[in-house]
């Protein structure tokens, strides 16, 4: 079996009860998604499309109204123990320092505090971050606390990795070190990455695959592009080459509706 | 005019300031006093020093022209102090150790939380000074009756802010720490205990405050010791002097409380982000 699948999304359905009784709200209707073992997958699609839901669902944060999630071709129960989640928000534990946050879920698992310890310098030195373990998160700039992130989140050796648009509240700069730093990092695993943005530069860059969601409500996938730009990338670099472009014209062509029809929506809403 | 710019409140004299409105205070004060039937019900400073002088020093005044009299050196407040402070310790501890894990239970059980919600919300409203003679009659005069009417003060001070920390909890971060692997314990131990001491020692200044009223007003409605002790004893022969320099002691240890709180509280809150922190590199 090498073609096994590490995360497959069968016709999910998540159908959320609005508050006080009104009607239902489906935010991801059907939609089947699969990442191969060691492949990068991103999600695009408008703002408020359901993309941290369909995560969520991966995670086992979340149970789907229909439809099943199966972890390397076991359904899932409970929460996903194979994958590790990068939140999109801070999810730092303010009171613990850098070091002692990458600690924690080693130390969920019972591995002894000097390994603990040691490995997660080990993690922290590898997203560069090795003169500061003893930083509380506050202490830390923002870029800082999302590679703290990312190290707490690797430390575990998950093998599935699931992100939430991690970079989305970093400039441009931070993030784009920040990408290529993932990358170098997945490219040593190769684990299986799925890959939530709004950013269509950023799924290009990094992926092996992007999918595109539809505009919400009731979700579903649109189109599928695989990226065959050569590896290794430099994200920066890579956004100049003519393959680049010609991929990022095609899936711009079917993303672009759906963010005006999800634009539109929003205005309906508030209206 | 140059005297007085010199002398204009700015930071570098401030202090200066604030001992000059003391003193200016106290010296009203004395002035009014030297009327005797005045001074029968504001009382007198210098008397008031000279009974904080007796109650806390060995060393025995000779007559002079401030104290006709003389002052004895007694030394006798420190087993009404110590037993005031006994009982605020005692009252604060058990307080916040029945505080916490009431607050934790209730925000970790929302069905049992829902049952009682109007219980404790009565129990918070009643004006528990009122408790003072029951908890009189159930654990005696001794100390006990104090800690116990002290510790419903502190009690709902640390259970509201437990229940408002647990609840308060980020969520991203408790799903963050459930896809690391945490247990229902170690969530607990990692994520909701640390959350709620937060807010606990965001409340110590009251709760230590409102330990020690507890203590200094259940002495006062009925003990044979303690500062409230004093305070009563003097009242019933009034002894206004007395009244005052209670007043006074009670207020410097309240402060010297305050201050050992808010030293206790940076040393264990370091993590927390303080305005404009920068740090030395």
């Amino acid at each position: 079996m090498t073609a096994g699948y590490a995360l497959e999304l069968l016709g999910i359905t998540c159908t959320f009860a609005a508050p006080g009784g009104g009607p239902s709200y489906t935010a991801v209707a059907d939609t089947t998604l699969r990442v191969a073992a060691g492949e990068f997958v991103s999600v695009v699609g408008p703002t408020g499309c359901g993309k941290s839901t369909l995560l969520n669902v991966g995670a086992g944060l979340l149970v789907p109204s229909a439809g099943e999630v199966c972890v390397f071709g076991e359904p899932l129960r409970g929460l996903n123990r194979r994958a590790g989640y990068m939140f999109q928000t801070e999810a730092l534990l303010p009171w613990r320092s850098a070091l002692d946050n990458v600690m924690l879920g080693l130390q969920y698992r019972g591995v002894p505090d000097a390994q603990a310890r040691a490995q997660a310098q080990d993690w922290l030195a590898r997203v560069g971050l090795a003169g500061f373990g003893d930083r509380y998160p506050h202490q830390l700039s923002g870029g800082m606390r999302k590679r703290t992130a990312l190290a707490q989140t690797l430390a575990l050796d998950p093998d599935i990795i699931l992100m939430d648009e991690p970079f989305s509240a970093l400039d441009i700069q931070t993030r784009q070190l920040m990408e290529d730093e993932v990358l170098e990092l997945w490219a040593a695993k190769k684990k299986a990455v799925l890959f939530i943005t709004h950013d269509l530069d950023e799924a290009i860059a990094m992926s092996d695959r992007v999918v595109v969601l539809s505009a919400g409500p009731a979700t579903r996938p649109m189109g599928e592009f695989s990226i065959d730009l050569p590896r290794p990338r430099n994200v920066a670099e890579v956004r100049a080459t003519p393959r680049f472009i010609e991929l990022h014209t095609q899936i711009w062509g079917v993303l672009r509706e759906e963010v005006l029809k999800g634009y539109q929506q929003q205005l309906k809403k508030v209206a | 005019m140059t005297l007085w710019q010199r002398f204009k409140p700015r930071t570098g004299n401030l202090r200066l300031w604030q001992v000059g409105v003391l003193l200016v205070f106290l010296g009203l004060w004395q002035l009014a006093s030297r009327d005797v039937q005045l001074a029968f019900f504001l009382g007198e400073p210098v008397k008031v020093a000279g009974r904080v002088w007796s109650w806390f020093l060995p060393w025995a005044v000779a007559p002079n022209v401030l104290f006709p009299d003389g002052l004895s050196g007694n030394a006798d407040i420190y087993r009404h102090l110590g037993t005031t402070l006994l009982e605020t310790f005692l009252a604060f501890g058990i307080g916040t150790v029945l505080g916490l894990a009431c607050g934790l239970w209730l925000a970790l059980s929302p069905l049992a939380s829902a049952i009682l919600d109007p219980y404790i919300k009565a129990a918070n409203a009643m004006p528990r000074v009122i408790l003072a003679p029951i908890f009189a009659m159930w654990f005696g005069l001794g100390i006990w009756s104090k800690v116990a009417l002290a510790v419903t003060l502190v009690f709902f001070i640390v259970f509201f802010n437990v229940y408002q920390g647990v609840r308060e909890v980020s969520p991203v971060v408790l799903s963050n720490a459930r896809m690391l692997g945490a247990n229902q314990r170690q969530l607990l131990r990692t994520v909701y205990l640390p959350s709620a001491t937060a807010w606990v020692f965001s409340s110590l200044h009251t709760s230590v405050g409102l330990a020690f009223v507890g203590a200094v007003v259940g002495e006062y409605l009925g003990s044979a010791r303690g500062v409230g002790y004093l305070i009563l004893q003097a009242e019933g022969t009034f002894d206004v002097n007395t009244v005052f320099a209670g007043i006074v002691v009670l207020t410097a240890f309240a402060l010297l409380l305050d201050g050992l709180v808010g030293r206790i509280e940076r040393r264990l809150m370091k993590w927390q982000p303080r305005q404009g922190e920068t740090e030395k590199l």
